[in-house]
């Protein structure tokens, strides 16, 4: 027994190559099952973003688009006097309009009238007001103007509501659908680009409702954010990379500001409202305040960025510089930091795209308020871009289903741009030493 | 570095003029998310017939808004809040400790809560409260024992529904609306129930009925009303629980579950139909007067064009009051009374 035990241990030495050749193929069928893997993870990734990006774009196309319905429009000088600008009976002088397509209803029964100028926008009305406002000489000619169709009869023109639902189950009867034909008929209703979606700030009615404010809101709020995180960040980035000495206390400054950039932006959301809002007193839902609270956000990824950005310039630059007789002051920004910028501005841009599609912290100091006006100065109230997608997911109108798909695709096209840029920036600018 | 300086010195100016930009010139208006499409429409129509700057809607959850409201006068504070239900004795307290006195209540009208479901389910559907609590109860009778519900299928609770699975999608417990559906029908289906109704008592069935079953028919499905309808019209079984208003926008997809065979409508809700609720907004007269617009504001929001039969309100699915109750607020809201303390 004891002799034969060594030389069985021996055995598989002696034949080490087989051993190999023999685990060669479970070798190889694991590489193979981990590639599978690798690639099964990358197929589920790309279906499930194609699968969103075609809800999106399915859902949202439709809003690039809205019903007008085009009208000649006698300025009756008895329902709009010049002297009464800017009021005056708007809405009868659209209705006369209608009329004049439908020579059976009676205008003098208010019901049936209501029932006509349905088909019109809530904001026909004051569209017509601004024309003439802007030019009062039209009072007494007939103009024409185009005017956008209301919600239900939009969604009905895009197909988006099936005309062979039982009548009882519609928004619209038959004689409302009738009428909508005539017009289409008669070569009054057109579908141009919606201009409005971008130049219009938001309404409750979906065909007025556009991201004008929401886009002067983030701007406010990304241009806040950047005046305050790209200099404190950088400035705290060269000091912690350059002057400061390498000791327990800026060891603990480095760790606090890599864990300050994993924490939830709600967190932040929080420390705003009690802090900007509570005990500063500065006015919610404004801009300014959203700026301060993302900068807060910003910041850390900006320091990390800016330092590893640092850390990549040689040390030889550092010391030829230091040879030649720069002070330290010149040698960082004379040198490296010139050399650093492109890391760092690519590490700016992506934080400040992360910035643009926050909600949470928005959410928590009132940027996600109704307004019907786009604000004109970072303290005003405003939403921004994510929160306004937050407030129209909410809409019961079904008009806003597509709206939220066309504003979650006006948000991604602009951080598609912002992480292009910062990608061009990188691999333009960026020295492999 | 004078860039840096340049950038420093524009924080300080910033700073600085935040302070002065603080001075309001619009409305400002907090509160429940159910209120919010009505007081968003009279801030739109506002905005378009006056002068003065758009109204600031925030909608903040009734709870919310009071706290908001409630902490003091000034520019910093909210002007009016929306309720889903009147204000609390422990918010009245609240608001007392800010200094803020001198509110006028305004009960602007009603809004349904309502079952639905697809249009695809051929079943007629119409539910007891008593029904309803049986389905979606976190307890429930047993034999004569108060026990967990034992309930997975429609035709366990009445052998008339069709043997599908419960299934209904609602709102979290932060939600007005969760609170009103269990105010409104829960407890109060719970109190139609034999057992209840022999052995105990209205606090009894408050502090017993008001929980929702955790184990499964009764689905959270969150604050967006818009993803509940999404869901019911994908799944023809599932019921879903949401405000009138998104009933009525969805009427071509999905029907409402009858209750006690009413069916909710314009004229039934804060009628014969049981699941509705009151709706508030307070006013803070402190402010009256001293922020611009407030006043026409509240002109615009007591007009006939947004509150009366036909008006823009009612459109947006708010239930009226009555032409005598409608007169007594108008004259109470232009007037200012001062609500009496809740204790």
């Amino acid at each position: 027994m004891t002799d034969t035990t060594p030389s069985e241990g021996r055995q598989p030495r002696a034949s080490a190559g087989e051993a190999v050749r023999n685990s060669l193929a479970r070798r190889n069928r694991k590489q193979m099952v981990l590639q599978g893997f690798g690639i099964a993870a990358i197929v589920f990734a790309i279906t499930m973003l194609l699968i969103l990006l075609t809800s999106i774009i399915g859902n949202g196309y439709h809003a690039f688009t809205q019903t007008h319905v085009e009208l000649d429009v006698f300025i009756d000088p008895e329902e709009i006097p010049e002297e009464g600008l800017p009021r005056g009976d708007y809405d009868d002088v659209l209705a006369v309009a209608m009329g004049t397509h439908f020579p059976d209803v009676d205008l003098s029964d208010r019901i049936a009238t209501r029932e006509l100028t349905s088909i019109l926008s809530n904001g026909a009305q004051y569209i017509l007001r601004d024309k003439v406002v802007a030019d009062p000489s039209l009072i007494g000619q007939t103009i024409s103007v185009k005017v956008p169709v209301s919600d239900p009869y939009d969604q009905l023109h895009k197909g988006l509501v099936e005309r062979d639902t039982e009548e009882q189950f519609r928004r619209l009867d038959n004689d409302a659908i009738d009428r909508f034909d005539r017009l289409d008929d008669l070569d009054l209703v057109s579908k141009p680009l919606n201009t409005g979606l971008i130049t219009q700030a938001d309404s409750r009615f979906p065909e007025l409702a556009g991201l004008k404010g929401a886009l002067v809101g983030s701007f406010w709020a990304l241009l806040t954010c950047f005046v305050i995180s790209f200099p404190l960040g950088i400035g705290a980035a060269i000091y912690l990379e350059e002057f400061a000495p390498k000791n327990r206390w800026s060891d603990l400054i480095e760790i606090n500001i890599n864990n300050l950039a994993a924490v939830p932006s709600v967190v932040f959301g929080l420390l705003a409202l009690a802090v900007f809002i509570g005990w500063f007193g500065l006015p919610r839902s404004a801009p300014f305040v959203g700026g301060l609270t993302l900068a807060l956000m910003t910041m850390p990824t900006i320091i990390i960025a800016t330092r590893a950005a640092l850390k990549a310039v040689p040390p030889s630059i550092r010391e030829a510089a230091l040879g030649v007789g720069a002070s330290k002051n010149q040698v960082v920004f004379q040198h490296v930091l010139p050399l650093a910028m492109p890391g760092i501005l690519t590490g700016t841009i992506i934080g400040l795209a992360q910035a643009l599609g926050e909600t949470a912290p928005l959410l928590l100091i009132g940027m996600n308020a109704f307004i019907t006006s786009a604000a004109s100065s970072p303290f005003d109230s405003a939403t921004a871009l994510p929160t306004q997608i937050f407030i129209w997911a909410d809409s019961p109108e079904r008009g806003f289903v597509s709206r939220t798909s066309a504003a979650i695709m006006v948000l991604l096209m602009f951080l598609i741009t912002m992480n292009a840029i910062a990608i061009y920036l990188r691999s333009k600018f960026e020295r492999k030493w | 570095m004078p860039s840096f300086k340049l950038t420093v010195s524009t924080l300080a100016i910033a700073a600085v003029s935040a302070t002065a930009a603080a001075a309001r010139d619009e409305v400002r208006r907090v509160g429940s998310s159910t209120v919010f499409p009505y007081t968003q429409a009279v801030a739109e129509s506002f905005a378009n017939n006056t002068e003065f700057p758009s109204p600031i809607v925030e909608s903040t959850g009734t709870g919310g808004g009071m706290q908001i409201f409630c902490g003091g006068i000034g520019e910093d504070y909210a002007d009016i809040t929306g309720a889903s239900r009147s204000m609390k004795p422990s918010e009245y307290a609240l608001c007392v400790e800010g200094g803020v006195t001198d509110i006028t209540e305004a009960r602007i009208g009603s809004d349904g809560l309502t079952i639905a479901i697809s249009r695809d389910n051929d079943f007629a559907w119409d539910m007891s409260l008593a029904e309803v609590y049986l389905g979606l109860g976190a307890m429930v009778p047993v034999d004569g024992e108060w026990a967990d519900n034992p309930y997975t299928s429609w035709d366990q609770v009445n052998p008339d529904f069709p043997a599908v699975e419960i299934e209904v999608l609602g709102p979290p417990p932060t939600s007005g609306t969760r609170d009103a559906f269990v105010e409104l029908a829960m407890v109060a289906g719970c109190m139609e129930l034999d057992y209840v109704a022999q052995n105990h008592d209205e606090d009894w069935a408050e502090e017993n009925c008001a929980r929702m079953r955790t184990d499964g028919p009764f689905i959270e499905a969150g604050e967006n009303d818009n993803l509940i309808v999404q869901r019911l019209q994908a799944n023809s079984n599932a019921m879903g629980i949401f405000g009138y208003s998104f009933l009525y926008e969805n009427q071509d997809t999905l029907k409402a579950v009858t209750i006690d065979g009413v069916e909710p409508t314009p004229e039934t809700i804060g009628d014969t139909y049981s699941i509705s609720r009151p709706l508030y907004f307070y006013i803070k007269n402190a402010h009256r007067g001293v922020i611009p617009g407030f006043e026409e504001f509240l002109t615009e929001y007591m007009s006939d064009d947004a509150l009366a039969p036909g008006g823009y309100l009612q459109e947006r699915g708010l239930v009226v009051l009555s032409d005598e109750a409608r007169e007594e607020l108008r004259e109470r809201v232009a007037n200012g009374v001062t609500m009496d303390p809740i204790k």
